[in-house]
């Protein structure tokens, strides 16, 4: 499935199948700092992504 | 193995979650979600005699997911709450955030002030870290804090409300821990309170973090930058904030204790500190406020900080008093 990372912006593939915690632990993320949107809104970390799924993971950490 | 996780449901409706708040054991639906922001931010007002419902209030906005979010609440709350942007002439990221500020106003009809720091006073925050040889982020608060003050006064504003979250206290705590800062502990709450010029000054978004507010803004349709400013490269909070969100995924919950244990068993300790800081000078000597011969704002010196800091930035320039440059009429009403 392909993963844009934002701030920094990046792309990824990454293989499926994954939920959105395991997506976040398998690029060593911490979970507590990014968003995963997900065809453009929330989902819970349990669910279930597909290949078709446009996903977004999305710092949330600002300096200012 | 490792067993299946259950499917989230939202505490209120069942529905299917999409925010699952580890540090209050519970997820939310989008529309629940939404509501428990709003909740929290009305709550944090009341808790604290922040403001009253019929407040004339000015939220420091910057364009980013914070400042926006705490607008759209504030709004949906039902208070009257105009915003403020200050373009900072950071290249493209002062353009765009001010973009964002513009369009989210729009969309709301809400009004927005704005004023540049470089057609005012003749330099930008990339021309003052230059010529002061610090970090921008001291001389880009050292602004802001200027402007949100003197707009604030101006326009006859009640109180100013600015972004800061439950992670940015929770940093700034901790920095200010980590090299017993006494005096910035002793400032480190809430509530400002009005005084010799100055407004008064809160933070309503405290028992909210980061990773909440930019839900909220994905869920309420908010365009907000994402990107970090280019000036905050290597910014001591964007450390602390990391070292914070370690501890809260073994322990969810700890960036909450951590601040709030502060402000209900510690900050009073400091408040000595505040009063003497309060009227003391860099040098222990008790000092009073007059007005800075060039702007007029409250200041220790003949020249205030910002004055002197333009000076050095833009040292061709006439120092000018504040001038709101945008919706002029509202300021009048």
């Amino acid at each position: 499935m392909r993963v844009r990372l934002r701030n920094p912006d990046r792309e990824l593939d990454i293989d499926g199948p994954a939920t959105v915690t395991s997506l976040v632990e398998r690029l060593e993320l911490n979970r507590e700092s990014v968003l995963v949107i997900v065809n453009g809104t929330l989902l819970a970390g349990n669910r279930d992504l597909t290949n078709e799924d446009d996903i977004e993971i999305r710092s949330v950490i600002s300096g200012g | 193995m490792t067993a299946p996780e259950r499917t989230l449901k939202c505490k209120v409706c069942k529905a299917p979650a999409v925010m699952h708040l580890r540090q209050h054991n519970a997820a939310f639906c989008a529309d629940h979600f939404v509501t428990f922001c709003r909740n929290q931010v009305e709550r944090t007002i009341h808790k604290f005699r922040m403001f009253p419902k019929d407040a004339r209030v000015l939220v420091a906005v910057s364009g980013g997911k914070d400042s926006l979010a705490l607008w759209d609440i504030m709004h949906e709350l039902g208070y009257d709450v105009d915003g403020l942007v200050i373009g900072l002439g950071i290249g493209e990221y002062s353009s765009t955030s001010t973009q964002h500020a513009r369009d989210f106003a729009e969309s709301r009809g809400l009004n927005l002030i704005e004023y540049d720091l470089a057609s005012q006073h003749g330099f930008t925050v990339p021309d003052a870290a230059k010529s002061t040889n610090r970090v921008p982020c001291s001389a880009c608060g050292m602004s802001k804090r200027h402007i949100f003050d003197s707009v604030a006064v101006e326009g006859a504003y009640d109180v100013v409300v600015t972004g800061h979250n439950l992670d940015d206290e929770a940093a700034v705590l901790f920095g200010n821990v980590a090299r017993w800062q006494t005096e910035y502990l002793a400032r480190q709450h809430p509530v400002l309170p009005e005084r010799d010029g100055f407004p008064r000054k809160c933070k309503p978004l405290i028992r909210l973090g980061e990773r909440e507010m930019a839900a909220y803004c994905v869920l309420q349709n908010i365009e907000y930058i994402v990107e970090e400013c280019p000036m905050a490269a290597g910014n001591k909070h964007l450390e602390y904030k990391d070292l914070l969100n370690q501890m809260e995924v073994d322990s969810p919950g700890a960036k909450h204790a951590f601040y709030f244990g502060f402000l209900d068993r510690a900050s009073e300790l400091f408040a000595t500190n505040f009063e003497s800081a309060e009227h003391t000078n860099s040098h222990g000597s008790q000092e009073t406020l007059s007005p800075c011969v060039q702007c007029g704002r409250p200041s220790s010196n003949d020249v205030c900080a910002f004055c002197k800091l333009a000076e050095r930035a833009a040292p061709t320039s006439e120092p000018v008093a504040v001038e709101i440059t945008a919706h002029r009429d509202m300021i009048d009403r």
